[in-house]
């Protein structure tokens, strides 16, 4: 189990003193100065050593990302713009850091931004996060006032301006670019790529859109060195990260774990153990809504990080947003819910999306009540196959996948529900 | 999804002198003429006001931003946090549906709403303090079921804790947001596997409901009193002031609120229109205000001529009502009209409430047209 030494988030629940001293107490802000004075290669040098993936979901390389930007301005300014978005259903790790651990964004997004040459960084938070806005403004202000952000910003020489930005209420805003074009005052719905944003982003602006949970992890990784952090996880998915298990385990919780924990032992160390033991285990979604659900005897030696998931499971690590389905759910209704979510959701930009995830929904309606043909399970695959990979944004993807996980481990389930439901009716019949 | 303005909606909005400075306080966050992506913060600061957001607040904040109408509605009908009916007069419930929610009891709470406020959502209570909705994830899963009524998390709910908040809230009471078995935050409910160190001398409510104890606006219609404004950013870090005037790095900055406090009180009082005091407004309002100097007065009549008036009503862009705000004015005749000058077009532009309409429609050339005959 992680050493409460080497957790970066040592105020997830808020206990200590969730101000600017309280966050110097604990290490915060010290020395960051100097951090910057490593120069800005150096800075990405470290990211890329340090194996950090993004923490918003798809898990691509955070230095790598970083080294898109311009090295030279053509003029136009460069912006950092942090995905404080979190709508993905199980999600809520960044919550946690806005509102209790905030420092460590802000001094993360004076050094990122500082390293991608940026002098204006945006965060996007998420509209409902009405208190976690203010406690993060609160936190943003302070660091204005204590010299840390504006100009010469914690006396590192570098012009830095930090602005808190909300949105009302659109999961699809957490997708990079419509998060961009909800920034810029319009509709969140997502730009075609390429140009990607490190060439034409934010007001048309290189920009590179990243997590909180990348950002606020970056200055413990310079402070603490590339090995400290690659030191957890297994090759490829290094680091500590903020794990969220929500659903039917004895204690859900945030926690921050090493990667590549064994998904017995988070949830044992953690959870207080699956509601009524591992035998009631049905269902888990380990990574978030948009990944596929994982049969419960699959998932007790399974690790805990992107490779493994993705590789040994089909499904994958997301957010690190564990949902825990014990035996007594109804694991077809649960991912009807998903699809009533993604319908809900999507921006109506693209055909397949907008007709298919009402299509899909509607057909996963009526497999919760096994009113449908055994062929039509083979049908709906074949939609959610339609949908996937034929739109501008993942949202398409994230609705097939929750389906073709249901189909992949709990097809007896449905074919089980509809046969019910038709000896059900032919016997009623044959009753009158 | 199709969502509508209602049918009923009031004749105007204006912002509180306070929320106004907010307002623009905000704006300045964006870069020069990138005033529109203020659009969200100032719609939500219009419906935080009123309950709920009105056709009048749309074209209120489009017109400080300085953008066509749609391109408001767009925002307002396309972002389901605005709530685009009237709301209970004490709180509009929203309860998370999605997965982990549900499979945690959501249902139930639902089904409370259902028994104790509206049988649909966003109907009004038959006393008309209470709405609800479903919502999809609020992104508290871990403390699941959960709801959020005004500002504030209620979480890790049961039926019988839903039930008591909103009977408190109904009897003017305000439940002290969070979770509600016990627990501070999202830590284990059996106690804390990491981090034992601060337990004990640990603030005794957690983040959230901290702000919601000390500011106490929960449920309130916030009028911009409840926090002091402050803007520390920009041109206030002397960043901003620097890079335009590098020579001149004693210019002392401008402490923001005051400032934005005088201009508001200053606008609140005059008319609509009234030029713009430093250059830190919106460009429409400088742009308003730029035409209101160049007005002149055109030659108005009492009554149509003989034969009576025109149908004013044939120039695209003008209806019944702003028909008779111009016969009001004086002008009953498409001649009239095809006459105005600039000057004279910013002079009636000042004195309707859709400004900029008289240019983007072009009534001037409609009523050359339609003069001939």
């Amino acid at each position: 189990m992680l050493q409460d030494q080497d957790r970066i988030f040592t105020n997830i629940y808020g206990m200590h003193d969730r101000n600017l001293a309280g966050a110097k107490a604990r290490g915060h802000w010290d020395g960051t100065k100097d951090l910057i004075g490593l120069g800005k290669d150096k800075i990405v040098e470290i990211m890329k050593a340090s194996g950090l993936r993004g923490r918003g979901g798809a898990g691509f390389p955070t230095g790598l990302k970083w080294s898109f930007m311009p090295k030279e301005s053509d003029g136009r300014p460069s912006y950092l713009v942090i995905n404080a978005d979190e709508s993905e259903p199980g999600t809520c790790k960044d919550r946690e850091i806005m509102r209790n651990d905030p420092h460590t964004l802000i001094e993360g997004a004076l050094i990122a931004s500082f390293a991608m040459g940026a002098h204006v960084s945006y965060i996007y938070i998420r509209g409902e996060y009405i208190r976690e806005r203010e406690a993060l403004q609160a936190a943003i202000d302070e660091a204005y006032e204590n010299g840390l952000l504006g100009k010469n910003a914690a006396g590192s020489g570098w012009d830095f301006d930090l602005y808190l930005h909300h949105g009302a209420g659109a999961y699809i805003c957490g997708e990079e670019t419509a998060l961009i074009e909800s920034l810029e005052g319009k509709k969140g719905m997502p730009r075609m790529k390429p140009p990607f944003p490190a060439g034409a982003g934010l007001y048309g602006c290189p920009s590179t859109v990243n997590n909180v949970e990348s950002i606020a992890v970056v200055p413990t990784i310079l402070r603490r060195g590339a090995d400290w952090f690659a030191g957890f996880g297994r090759p490829n998915n290094a680091g500590t990260k903020l794990f969220a298990i929500s659903g039917h385990v004895n204690n859900p919780c945030v926690v921050e774990e090493a990667m590549s924990i064994s998904f017995e032992e988070l949830i044992e160390k953690h959870c207080g153990g699956i509601r009524g033991g591992w035998d009631n285990l049905k269902a888990v979604i380990p990574g978030g809504s948009s990944v596929p659900s994982v049969r419960g005897e699959n998932m007790r030696d399974a690790i805990m990080d992107f490779d493994y998931l993705r590789n040994d499971l089909g499904s994958g690590l997301g957010t690190a947003a564990v949902i825990v389905m014990d035996q007594s759910t109804d694991i077809i209704k649960a991912i009807w819910r998903l699809s009533k979510f993604y319908k809900h959701e999507s921006c109506g930009q693209c055909t397949p999306c907008r007709e298919g995830t009402g299509w899909m929904m509607r057909v996963m309606d009526r497999l919760v009540r096994g009113e449908a043909d055994p062929e039509e399970i083979d049908m709906l695959w074949d939609v959610t196959k339609q949908v996937e990979g034929h739109t501008i944004c993942a949202l398409g993807d994230a609705a097939a996948w929750p389906i073709q996980g249901l189909i992949r481990n709990f097809r007896d389930e449905i074919e089980d529900r509809i046969k019910a439901q038709q000896t059900g009716r032919v016997s009623a019949v044959a009753a009158e | 999804m199709l969502r509508r303005l209602y049918h009923d909606q009031p004749e105007s909005f204006a912002f509180t002198d306070a929320n106004l400075a907010w307002a623009e306080a905000q704006i300045t966050k964006y870069p020069e003429g990138r005033a529109q992506s203020a659009i969200i913060p100032l719609l939500w600061r219009a419906q935080e006001q009123e309950g709920w957001l009105t056709r009048a607040a749309i074209e209120h904040v489009a017109e400080m931003l300085g953008i066509a109408y749609i391109r408001a509605l767009e925002v307002a009908t396309f972002y389901f946090m605005f709530q685009l009916q009237p709301v209970g007069s004490i709180a509009h419930v929203q309860v998370c549906g999605t997965t982990s929610c549900m499979i945690c009891g959501a249902e139930d709470l639902i089904g409370i709403c259902q028994d104790k406020i509206a049988a649909n959502a966003h109907d009004l209570s038959a006393d008309g303090k209470f709405s609800w909705e479903e919502v999809e994830c609020l992104g508290a899963c871990s403390n699941a079921p959960m709801v959020q009524i005004g500002k504030d998390y209620y979480e890790d709910l049961t039926a019988e804790k839903f039930t008591w908040i909103l009977d408190e809230l109904a009897a003017g009471r305000v439940p002290t947001p969070g979770p509600q078995n016990g627990r501070y935050a999202s830590e284990p409910l059996s106690g804390l596997t990491s981090l034992t160190e601060y337990e004990a001398g640990r603030d005794d409510l957690n983040a959230s409901a901290r702000l919601a104890a000390d500011i106490g606006d929960t449920v309130k219609r916030i009028d911009g009193t409840e926090v002091p404004l402050l803007a520390p950013w920009g041109k206030q870090s002397g960043k901003g002031a620097d890079a335009e005037q590098p020579p001149t790095p004693a210019e002392e900055p401008t402490p923001k609120p005051a400032h934005a406090q005088k201009s508001a009180q200053a606008k609140a009082k005059e008319s609509p229109g009234t030029p713009a005091e430093t250059s830190e407004q919106p460009a429409a309002l400088v742009e308003e205000a730029a035409a209101e100097t160049q007005e002149q007065e055109p030659e108005l009549l009492s009554a149509a001529r003989e034969g009576g008036a025109d149908d004013l009503k044939k120039i695209s862009g003008v209806g019944p009502k702003l028909e008779g705000v111009l016969n009001d004015l004086g002008f009953y005749h498409f001649d009239q009209i095809a006459a105005w000058t600039p000057e004279q077009v910013a002079w009636v532009d000042a004195r309707l409430k859709f400004k900029g309409r008289i240019e983007r429609d072009d009534w001037i050339s409609q009523a050359a047209e339609l003069a001939k005959g």
